[in-house]
């Protein structure tokens, strides 16, 4: 009975974001500050993680190939289909839901712990539009973050097969180009805007809807990384599903 | 003016407010004074629209506000003007973006008006070389002066105080009392006060209105509460030996 409320809650949330809106040429400057935030300052760890990820990928689909038949683009192929179907937009999803998710919350629920929140309400602003409409709209540019992970995750891999000797630049390269299906990019950027909603909007729920002081703040951002997560598996399976399957 | 009539408040079966009735009228500082846990939090947000209160009403110059529709309501707030327990300050904004920031949000200034706004406000509160501070650089009497002046900004018709002197020293928590009465007696406020503090009582309590049990037990003026006979209202303003001795000063000297 409780998810059902929650999912209400929220549910009413993001009608509410989106109902009187906020002066454009102050929601213009709060949507750059979300995009600096958000998603340049995310660029860091995504980059590192999807480097080293595209690598191990690459290591273990070649310590896997015992066979002298399977050929060695093999390694290019698995490295191109895991990086641009799962790790660049899920995997990459889930560390943007610790990192910029429990951002959100926090810094969210410290304004309603600081009652700024009510402030703000009590001016007669939206308070939901102000503060959550600027994260969705930043969040709409992820897809161009995971355009780059699937980059570096691939160049990644192309670093650990060829200078840790598991095969050649050239197989690797025939690897990445072999049956490549233009749609599995498409269906990646989908899952990827879907999942920028999830991360921008399921993190705010729980900071702007929390109660009690600093301590509950911690707990709310726990609270969110991990529901934040659960949604974006469950949905990930969906849309595969629908779109692959 | 704000009209309360017959107010109550229920959550989950408790009553915390049980019929409110009393008036807040134009240019005067109104006290809500009690006990912790007598219901003033909940009144007070109840007369801003933060809760919805179970039955009774509330007018805002003779409108009820259940009236209003989402629009109006808002409209309404941008009337009010509101200084919080802990100032509520916008940690990202400097104290001058604080202060402009309803300007922004509601008007068509130029930057050159708004900045002469806050720039005169500023100056109302005695603070004119914090403009460029943030919130967590200046003191809390200092926070308190940028939330009086936050809340002034717009020039509103209704400006609520919840306990604007907790955590400051007697000599600021005085300049704020005094800064809130000429601002209310200048621009011809209807200015409601939520404090526990017996200086403001004493010093600015144009209007009392003290609540026991979620009852309004007693209502008169700063005046009246040296004379009054409720046993309550005595145990609760007369607590302290001090104010126990002013008031016997008081009596003797109108004896």
């Amino acid at each position: 009975m409780n998810y059902l409320t929650s999912i209400g809650s929220y549910a009413i949330m993001v009608r509410e974001v989106f109902r009187k809106p906020t002066k454009w040429g102050i929601m213009k400057s709060l949507i750059l500050k979300e995009i600096d935030e958000l998603i340049y300052g995310s660029m860091g760890i995504i980059i590192f993680i999807s480097f080293f990820i595209g690598g191990v990928v690459a290591i273990q689909t070649a310590l896997n190939i015992t066979s002298p038949f399977i050929p060695r683009n093999l390694i290019g192929f698995a490295t191109r289909q895991s990086v641009i179907l799962e790790f660049a937009p899920t995997f990459t999803s889930i560390i943007m839901a610790g990192k910029v998710g429990s951002y959100i919350t926090s810094s969210i629920g410290t304004m309603r712990v600081t009652e700024q929140i009510d402030a703000l309400e009590i001016m007669g602003v939206n308070s939901l539009n102000y503060l959550v409409f600027p994260k969705i709209v930043a969040m709409m540019l992820y897809p161009f973050v995971i355009a780059i992970a699937m980059y570096i995750g691939i160049f990644g891999g192309w670093v650990a097969g060829v200078f840790g000797g598991f095969s050649s630049s050239a197989d690797f390269v025939e690897g990445i180009q072999l049956d490549f299906i233009p749609f599995h990019v498409t269906y990646s950027f989908i899952k990827s805007i879907v999942f920028a909603f999830i991360i921008a909007t399921v993190p705010s729920y729980h900071g702007y809807y929390m109660k009690g002081g600093a301590l509950e703040v911690g707990k709310a951002s726990t609270v969110s990384f991990v529901w934040t997560s659960v949604v974006i598996i469950l949905l990930n399976y969906v849309l595969t599903q629908l779109m692959l399957g | 003016m704000i009209e309360v009539c017959d107010l109550k408040k229920s959550f989950e079966g408790t009553q915390v407010l049980k019929g409110i009735s009393t008036v807040f009228e134009k240019g005067k500082t109104n006290l809500i004074i009690g006990q912790s846990g007598s219901g003033k939090t909940v009144f007070m947000k109840c007369l801003l629209g933060l809760i919805t209160p179970t039955s009774g009403t509330i007018r805002y110059e003779g409108r009820d506000y259940a009236e209003f529709n989402i629009e109006e309501q808002r409209n309404l707030r941008q009337e009010m003007g509101m200084v919080f327990q802990g100032s509520a300050l916008f940690d990202s904004k400097t104290v001058e973006g604080n202060v402009m920031f309803p300007l922004e949000m509601f008007t068509k200034q130029s930057r050159e008006e708004m900045q002469e706004r806050v720039d005169f406000v500023l100056e109302r509160v005695n603070l004119i070389d914090a403009h460029k501070k943030y919130p967590s650089e200046i003191s809390g009497g200092m926070q308190k002066r940028v939330a009086i002046a936050r809340a002034i900004v717009m020039k509103p018709k209704y400006l609520f105080c919840d306990e604007p002197n907790s955590g400051l020293d007697p000599k600021t928590a005085i300049l704020i009392d005094n800064l809130i009465q000429e601002i209310t007696n200048e621009y011809q406020i209807t200015t409601v006060i939520n404090t526990h503090d017996m200086n403001s009582v004493m010093e600015i309590g144009e209007k009392i209105v003290f609540l026991k049990d979620g009852l309004k037990e007693w209502e008169g003026s700063s005046k009246d509460i040296f004379k009054t006979d409720n046993e309550a209202v005595s145990n609760f303003v007369y607590s302290s030996e001090l104010f126990k001795k002013v008031r016997q000063m008081y009596l003797e000297e109108r004896a």
